[in-house]
């Protein structure tokens, strides 16, 4: 009997991320070609340089970074891939620009799903596709298991400004008036009810959408909004705070007009947290002249995820730098910024 | 919202409003036990509303101002260890202690997860056999049931990976020392309406007697704190020191008697440590002996804690109602939410918390 | 001290040997241990502290008290005081 010695050869199919996936090597470029590719492809990552070469258009350029590192991944109504295209479109779009490129770094956690990072970036090249941007270049690390949470993922991305168009935080005046796109605090609440411990069997849905073809048709209509901004981390309150010190005005809102989800408002008084603090991720918060705001509405209204469009409130001479809610009782009280992350609470 | 909207309608609201104003003569200081009820009054403006001759003082209801620093200090210590999974109600991790709160813990390393029930810190002992897990049991009488549950459930089990830090106190002996005490001007009392949904409001009855004061069970909601104050404002208006109901969906003059049966069963009632008051005898509940094997503090044997409080901290007097918190030197300057001094600038309910949130420069409004 | 909210009783089930419901609080459902209730019905209302109800909220007397202020209302014993300040005008 002869025993002919063979080296087992290394295991090339793995159903979760290896440190070797990030080392540069073939298992990088199968992670590459298996995973990322066949859904992201277009004329610039196909390339595979190490970078995109893109000719923008004439005009101003828009630039922005943000990184994503929701927990848990996959929440109702969307996962982190989503966001972090969407959320990126936002912050272009918010400014006026048109979005059309993005990139996207991610930091793989060792150990993590490979499946489950294919849903993501799945989803990451459907975001794209409707918000109708491009995700032109990327980067690939992975880090040793417990240096981070499954995955953490940056997108950065270009657009470009629309002529005639003035949106910055410091153009409040008073007399304005503030517009909310829909519900407050979705976003938020569905990650804080579908995580562990909290005892939820709830089912909200997280608003997370690209608002940029609403905001373009709102330009459309009305050139000469004022300012624009998502009220994401900090939630609605956290954006009135910023609008009102930058442009030094004071805001009056009404806490009747504040659109919340009935589940959300539930789960917000359970838990003992004001939705208004609660981050959104596909809401706009918007100021423009009295006489043009209902043009604004109509327009938002049109677009689904719009069409709880609503006045909140108004821009005003008094308090400078302060937000102030007019209760249903009407006496009045501050709206403060939120102090830091939303913790549910039993007193 | 059921049962909570009806108590939330303004025109409602505005004919009691009426009612309290037609109603009183005179100056009347009536205090709210709950700081869930000082969080009420003040994010609904409702003590803007109120006529100038009623003046609201807040309680010292806030579980969370007046667990001890001594408590916060072991808490801190235990959690800081590699073994432990530390469990706590959100309500708990800002909370300052000498020099650090269990955030910070976290942060460097602790293993510190928020609960809404403490049977979720149970289900985490059952999850996580290999390490210890303690739960941070804090409570007036309305939470006592849950962490007395949490106990008497990881006894039945034989769960021998989970134990508490207990700071349970109780509102009747806290009612007496602030009436006993020679700055005293409450008159009246909203009595909290949670803690009598467990209790009932029989113990209240001698307190009235006691001390000649009227005591009204009442509710969290706009209406009902109205309700409530009107209800107080005619006692004291007629020299009524009884006790009457307001909250009568959820409170009833026995309580809740099985609730109570598992209180007695796990806790007995000790002598307590306010934080910013002091000791007040009767007025806390400790694991009975039976249950001492789930006692934290014996259990990691916690000595030595050294504790020092701000000494420009006010805290004791608001919480007694002898100081309204925009009164105290530090408000809003050294005492902020970012970098509170003390306990009641932290908690939601905590009345200077609730005061910088919604009430600072309420003079420019 | 204690922020407690109504919800209405779904289900009930048992889970470690003790008593508990799926409830719903306004389209949000979560879970709560029934214990201290142990008379509750599907379809009631009860109020939940950390986890816990700890009272069958009661109806009738929500009904009575509610009704009770709106006949005061209309049968007049609530009489806007002229010289106070609406709160419209705060």
């Amino acid at each position: 009997m002869t025993i002919a010695p063979v080296c087992p050869s290394p295991i090339m199919q793995h159903e979760t991320v290896q440190m070797a996936h990030g080392a540069g090597g073939r298992l990088s470029q199968t992670l590459m070609q298996q995973v990322f590719m066949p859904h992201l492809n277009n004329a610039f990552l196909d390339l595979l340089d190490d970078q995109a070469k893109l000719d923008l258009p004439a005009g101003r350029t828009a630039f922005t970074t943000d990184t994503y590192v929701v927990s848990p991944v996959f929440f109702p109504g969307g996962n982190i891939g989503e966001l972090a295209v969407n959320g990126t479109v936002n912050d272009l779009s918010v400014g006026g620009a048109k979005p059309m490129y993005l990139s996207a770094g991610f930091v793989l956690e060792e150990g993590f799903s490979l499946s489950e990072l294919e849903t993501i970036v799945k989803s990451m090249a459907e975001a794209a596709r409707k918000a109708g941007v491009m995700i032109v270049t990327g980067d690939t690390k992975v880090v040793g298991k417990g240096q981070c949470d499954k995955i953490f993922i940056n997108t950065s991305g270009v657009g470009i400004i629309r002529e005639g168009v003035d949106l910055s935080c410091r153009n409040l005046r008073p007399g304005d008036s503030i517009i909310l796109s829909g519900t407050a605090g979705d976003h938020g609440m569905a990650i804080m009810t579908s995580r562990e411990g909290l005892s939820f069997q709830s089912q909200i849905t997280s608003d997370c959408a690209a608002l940029n073809s609403m905001i373009a048709a709102v330009l459309d209509a009305v050139p000469a909004i004022h300012a624009m901004r998502d009220p994401t981390r900090g939630g609605v309150a956290a954006t009135l705070n910023e609008l009102a010190v930058s442009s030094r005005v004071g805001i009056e809102i009404n806490e009747a007009s504040i659109p919340v989800k009935p589940d959300v408002r539930g789960a917000c008084e359970l838990l003992g947290i004001d939705p208004l603090h609660v981050a959104n991720e596909g809401k706009l918060v918007l100021a423009v002249a009295e006489e043009d705001a209902e043009r604004v509405l109509e327009v938002m209204r049109s677009f689904d995820h719009s069409r709880d469009a609503v006045i909140i409130g108004s821009v005003v001479n008094d308090h400078p730098g302060m937000v102030v809610m007019r209760t249903v009782f009407g006496s009045r009280r501050i709206i403060d910024l939120p102090l830091g992350e939303q913790l549910p609470r039993i007193c | 919202m059921k049962y909570i909207d009806e108590y939330r309608d303004p025109q409602l609201a505005r004919n009691l409003l009426d009612e309290i104003r037609r109603k009183t003569t005179r100056h009347w200081t009536i205090m709210e036990i709950c700081g869930g009820q000082t969080h009420s009054l003040i994010r609904n403006g409702i003590d803007q509303l109120l006529p100038d001759s009623i003046e609201l003082v807040h309680g010292p209801g806030c579980p969370v101002c007046v667990t001890p620093l001594e408590s916060i200090e072991r808490a801190l210590v235990i959690a800081s260890r590699k073994e432990v999974i530390f469990t706590s109600f959100g309500d708990m991790l800002r909370v300052p202690g000498s020099s650090k709160d269990l955030f910070m813990v976290r942060s460097e390393g602790g293993d510190v997860r928020i609960v809404f029930s403490p049977l979720d810190a149970l289900q985490i002992a059952r999850d996580n056999p290999l390490k210890e897990v303690v739960f941070f049991a804090v409570g007036f009488e309305t939470t006592a049931p849950a962490n007395a549950m949490a106990v008497y459930q990881a006894a039945r089990e034989g769960i021998e990976n989970f134990s508490v830090i207990v700071s349970q106190v109780m509102v009747p002996p806290a009612m007496r020392a602030i009436l006993s005490s020679p700055g005293n001007r409450v008159q009246g009392f909203l009595a909290a309406g949670h803690v009598c949904a467990v209790m009932g409001y029989e113990e209240y009855e001698p307190v009235a007697l006691d001390f000649h004061v009227p005591i009204v069970p009442t509710g969290f909601e706009p209406v009902d704190l109205l309700a409530g104050i009107l209800k107080t404002v005619e006692l004291l208006e007629e020299g009524r020191a009884e006790v009457v109901n307001r909250y009568g969906r959820v409170v009833s003059r026995e309580g809740n008697r099985v609730a109570q049966e598992t209180i007695g069963m796990v806790f007995e009632v000790i002598d307590r440590q306010w934080r910013g008051i002091g000791l007040i005898p009767g007025s806390g509940l400790g694991l009975k002996p039976d249950f001492s094997c789930y006692d934290a503090e014996k259990k990691f044997n916690v000595t030595h804690i050294c504790t020092g409080e701000s000494p420009l901290c006010m805290s004791g007097s608001v919480l007694q109602g002898m100081m309204k918190p925009d009164a105290c030197p530090a408000f809003a300057k050294e005492c902020t939410p970012e970098h509170p001094l003390g306990a009641t600038m932290v908690s939601s309910e905590g009345a200077c918390a609730a005061y910088y949130n919604y009430h600072r420069n309420a003079y420019s409004l | 001290m204690c922020l407690a909210i109504p919800g209405k009783l779904l289900e009930i089930f048992d889970e470690n040997g003790l008593k508990m419901g799926t409830v719903d609080v306004n389209g949000s459902i979560t879970r709560a241990c029934l214990e201290y209730v142990p008379d509750i019905q599907i379809g009631q209302y009860t109020i939940i502290h950390a986890g816990f109800a700890l009272k069958i909220i009661d109806e009738e007397e929500a009904a009575e008290s509610l009704k009770l202020w709106q006949e005061l209302i209309e049968s007049g014993a609530f009489q806007p005081d002229e010289d106070c300040p609406s709160p419209e005008s705060l």
